[in-house]
């Protein structure tokens, strides 16, 4: 008969615990991080809106997907991996393994995305998740990968907060934001049309439209002009006419239109026909600006964009040596060149690769280590930092206009200026937010 | 608030209401002659619209001519599309013709929204008569999303402009009419004629069923459907073509609604709930009610939208309708021009 003591349980209680915890702890040995590939293939998840009002930019970011998928497994030209400064990846996959892929749809809802996202995880043990069309879903399927411990390279998202009050550990991006386009365009258009202006801005009511609101606003009225009004639009908005008058009615004599999308096609065609363009106003020539331009939707705006200033992360027709063979191998792969959303996700899935490579491996902790403060270039912007302090790319910013006169349908846009990086760089704490620890999850 | 902005923002409603007046139109005269509550009405709309997209395509339909002097963005010489139009016409005609599209539409868009609205009515809805609202509903929605997927899936899913002639581009200065300054109140020519054109289809619809005996007989129907038959005249076969006019008022909405906004596959969605709401304020089944209350409700849009209502009430621009849609329950339950015994039982 065994008489049992408060030591006795103590010490029993403590070789318990132990044994308990072992097999945790070996497991942990076993997969030090979320879906550790362990076959000859590694899977990446390509989360894009597939369906939806932003279903045409999912479409091109999937076939930008494709093409990375296929360079990096040493198929077609190899497009931009040969003008990659970095020279880690060898065109036999990611760490010799070859890279398979799955896709969702993000439906450009926070919700569905982070459902498509958690899906590629769970289920198909996707080890990095990237794409989107939207800031909101960026930012919801950048905390889902950050609980989860794996990599978010983020697709087109133009907010501050992606990497400013949202930012995370796990999450990148490359895809410029709101106060570069702000930053970039104020100096264009202080030299076009002149330093004493009144603006009017009608604003899409999410966080989008607030950051980018206020970053035009703020460089804007740095250099002299006056904001008359600002106005939220409801995002589900498709005729503007309403907010349209009250502007004739103002005494501005700027038209900023914060909206992308079906809400920028819209407001910017309205605005148009209500002859805002052909406006005397103060004895200036009414002009209107649209902050963030897509190759896509300008195509819906027609011929309503000639002549219209605003920014961009990337253009087809840059000169460069990486960006033009991106255009030739995407070109030659779908028959019409890609866009902005095509360009910085085929850019994204490469440098993702590409610091696995440097990592020598998949664990997110060391995949961040290897972008956090990566330098590179010959991937369509020029020179560029992917900075620690907020996992944000920084690199030149394109300002463009309305073509006057296109040659295709595809020629929309001409670059007026490229703004050097050092011209939208800003203090990494401005807009508030913790990186956090990274996560590898497991 | 100055009198130039009131005015401006009546003008403003007056063709927003017009689409909600003449969407709401066909609904009610699907629910008044067929029982039917259609939530695939919106999406008849948007196929109006992309009526005037595909005579644009059919029209600019083109064959290839290598430009030698200009390459294209692979640095091979530039393909360049030349209409078929072009070469049978001539230019200038050819492309007269290209620049008319949405007009010329409006004749291509009848024949087909009347196809359009027999084959859903005799293929899906008709089997849908004696279930419940909720069922029908159910059904029709349902039919909506996949109709504007089928419209995806062929013209995508970003907008695809469509123009005015050009000789109806630029707009009106209302403002000098009444003796206010240049530029205080602007409004779009096209915006004014889909006005007049909504004005033409509304008083057409009336006429149509008040001085025919086709008319007389559907309205008829719409009172009491039981005599009707036994009368001996055979009202499904009146009602089926009904449902057909429906469909092309709707669709003639849409059409000439193509260059004020850009047509996407998910404009009759925008519509539907908006035009919905109309029907329930105007009174479910009453025509003039539908009418009264599309042009209402435009022109309450307009007010809200305003920033210096803005200012006092934020957010009032997103609920204004469905407001107005309470308070007018509420005090009126049958809307208000609604008739007594319509989905009272």
């Amino acid at each position: 008969m065994s008489i049992l003591t408060r030591r006795g349980l103590l010490k029993s209680g403590a070789v318990m615990g132990a044994g308990m915890a072992a097999p945790t702890f070996f497991v942990n040995q076993a997969h030090a991080y979320t879906n550790a590939p362990t076959g000859g293939s590694v899977t990446l998840g390509f989360n894009v809106p597939q369906s939806g009002p932003y279903a045409d930019e999912g479409a091109d970011e999937l076939r930008a997907y494709e093409l990375a998928v296929e360079h990096l497994n040493g198929g077609g030209d190899g497009g931009m991996m040969n003008t990659f400064t970095s020279k880690a990846l060898k065109g036999n996959g990611i760490l010799g393994k070859k890279v398979e892929y799955v896709t969702g749809d993000t439906q450009t809802k926070a919700d569905a995305a982070r459902a498509s996202a958690r899906s590629m995880i769970e289920k198909d043990r996707a080890v990095m998740i990237t794409g989107g069309s939207s800031s909101g879903v960026a930012v919801a399927v950048q905390a889902l990968c950050q609980e989860a411990g794996v990599i978010f390279m983020a697709g087109l998202t133009h907010s501050n907060d992606t990497t400013g009050k949202d930012k995370k550990a796990n999450g990148f991006r490359h895809f410029f934001n709101s106060y570069m386009s702000g930053a970039a365009l104020a100096p264009i258009l202080g030299a076009n049309y002149g330093k004493d202006r009144k603006a009017y801005h009608l604003t899409a009511d999410y966080n989008w439209g607030y950051t980018t609101e206020e970053a035009v606003r703020t460089s804007t009225e740095a250099m002299g002009w006056e904001t008359v009004a600002a106005v939220k639009t409801p995002l589900t908005q498709t005729d503007f006419s309403s907010y349209i008058t009250p502007v004739l009615q103002s005494d501005a004599d700027v038209l900023v239109l914060n909206h992308y999308g079906g809400n920028m096609v819209n407001s910017l065609t309205n605005a148009v026909q209500f002859g805002l363009r052909d406006k005397l106003v103060n004895g200036k020539n009414f002009e209107i600006i649209v902050p963030l331009y897509s190759r896509l939707m300008a195509k819906g705006a027609g011929a309503n964009v000639k002549g219209i200033f605003g920014s961009t992360n990337w253009h087809w027709s840059l000169s460069d040596e990486g960006s033009k063979a991106f255009v030739k191998s995407f070109g030659e792969k779908y028959g019409f060149p890609p866009s902005q959303a095509a360009h910085t996700t085929y850019v994204q899935a490469i440098l993702y690769a590409d610091a696995c490579e440097r990592a020598g491996t998949f664990n997110p902790c060391g995949v961040a280590e290897a972008l956090e403060g990566f330098e590179f270039d010959g991937m369509g912007n020029g020179p560029t930092l992917y900075r620690a302090e907020d996992h944000q790319c920084f690199k030149d910013v394109l300002v463009v206009k309305g073509k006057e006169n296109p040659t295709s349908e595809f020629d929309l846009l001409e670059i007026v200026e490229v703004t050097p990086a050092a011209q939208v760089t800003y203090d990494a704490s401005i807009f508030g937010g913790e990186l956090g620890a990274c996560n590898p999850g497991a | 608030m100055e009198l130039s902005e009131f005015i401006a923002q009546i003008v403003n409603g007056l063709d927003k209401g017009s689409a909600y007046a003449l969407i709401a139109l066909g609904l009610s005269l699907i629910f008044g002659t067929l029982g039917v509550v259609n939530f695939a009405h919106g999406a008849l709309f948007m196929i109006g619209a992309f009526c005037a997209v595909t005579l644009n395509r059919i029209l600019t339909w083109s064959h290839v001519v290598i430009d030698e002097t200009k390459t294209d963005f692979l640095g091979n010489p530039l393909k360049v599309n030349v209409p078929y139009v072009n070469d049978w016409f001539g230019v200038e005609t050819g492309a007269a013709i290209i620049d008319w599209s949405v007009p010329l539409a409006i004749v291509f868009s009848i024949p087909v929204m009347i196809l359009v609205g027999i084959i859903m009515e005799r293929g899906l809805i008709k089997h849908f008569y004696k279930r419940p609202h909720a069922d029908q509903i159910l059904v029709t929605f349902g039919l909506a999303i996949v109709l504007q997927e089928i419209i995806k899936f062929f013209y995508g899913a970003n907008p695809i402009p469509i123009g005015a002639p050009a000789a109806f581009a630029g707009s009106f200065d209302f403002g000098t009419m009444f003796g206010f300054d240049p530029n205080t109140i602007i409004y779009p020519y096209w915006r004014i004629i889909y006005f007049f054109f909504a004005a033409l289809i509304i008083g057409a619809v009336f006429a149509f069923l008040q001085f025919t005996t086709f008319g007389m007989v559907v309205r008829a129907g719409m009172a009491d459907r039981e005599t009707v038959g036994l009368l001996g005249i055979n009202i499904d076969k009146r009602f089926t073509l009904m449902f057909g006019i429906a469909a092309a008022v709707a669709g003639l909405a849409g059409v000439m609604y193509a260059p004020i906004n850009a047509p996407n596959y998910h404009m009759g969605m925008d519509f539907l709930v908006l035009s919905f709401v109309v029907v329930v304020v105007g009174g479910m089944g009453s025509l003039p009610g539908a009418v009264a209350a599309g042009f209402l409700l435009g022109i309450l849009e307009s007010f809200a939208s305003m920033d210096t209502v803005l200012q006092v009430i934020p957010g009032i621009n997103q609920v204004v309708i469905y407001l107005v849609a309470i308070i007018v329950i509420l005090t009126m339950p049958r809307g208000l021009m609604g008739r007594k015994g319509v989905m009272e039982e």
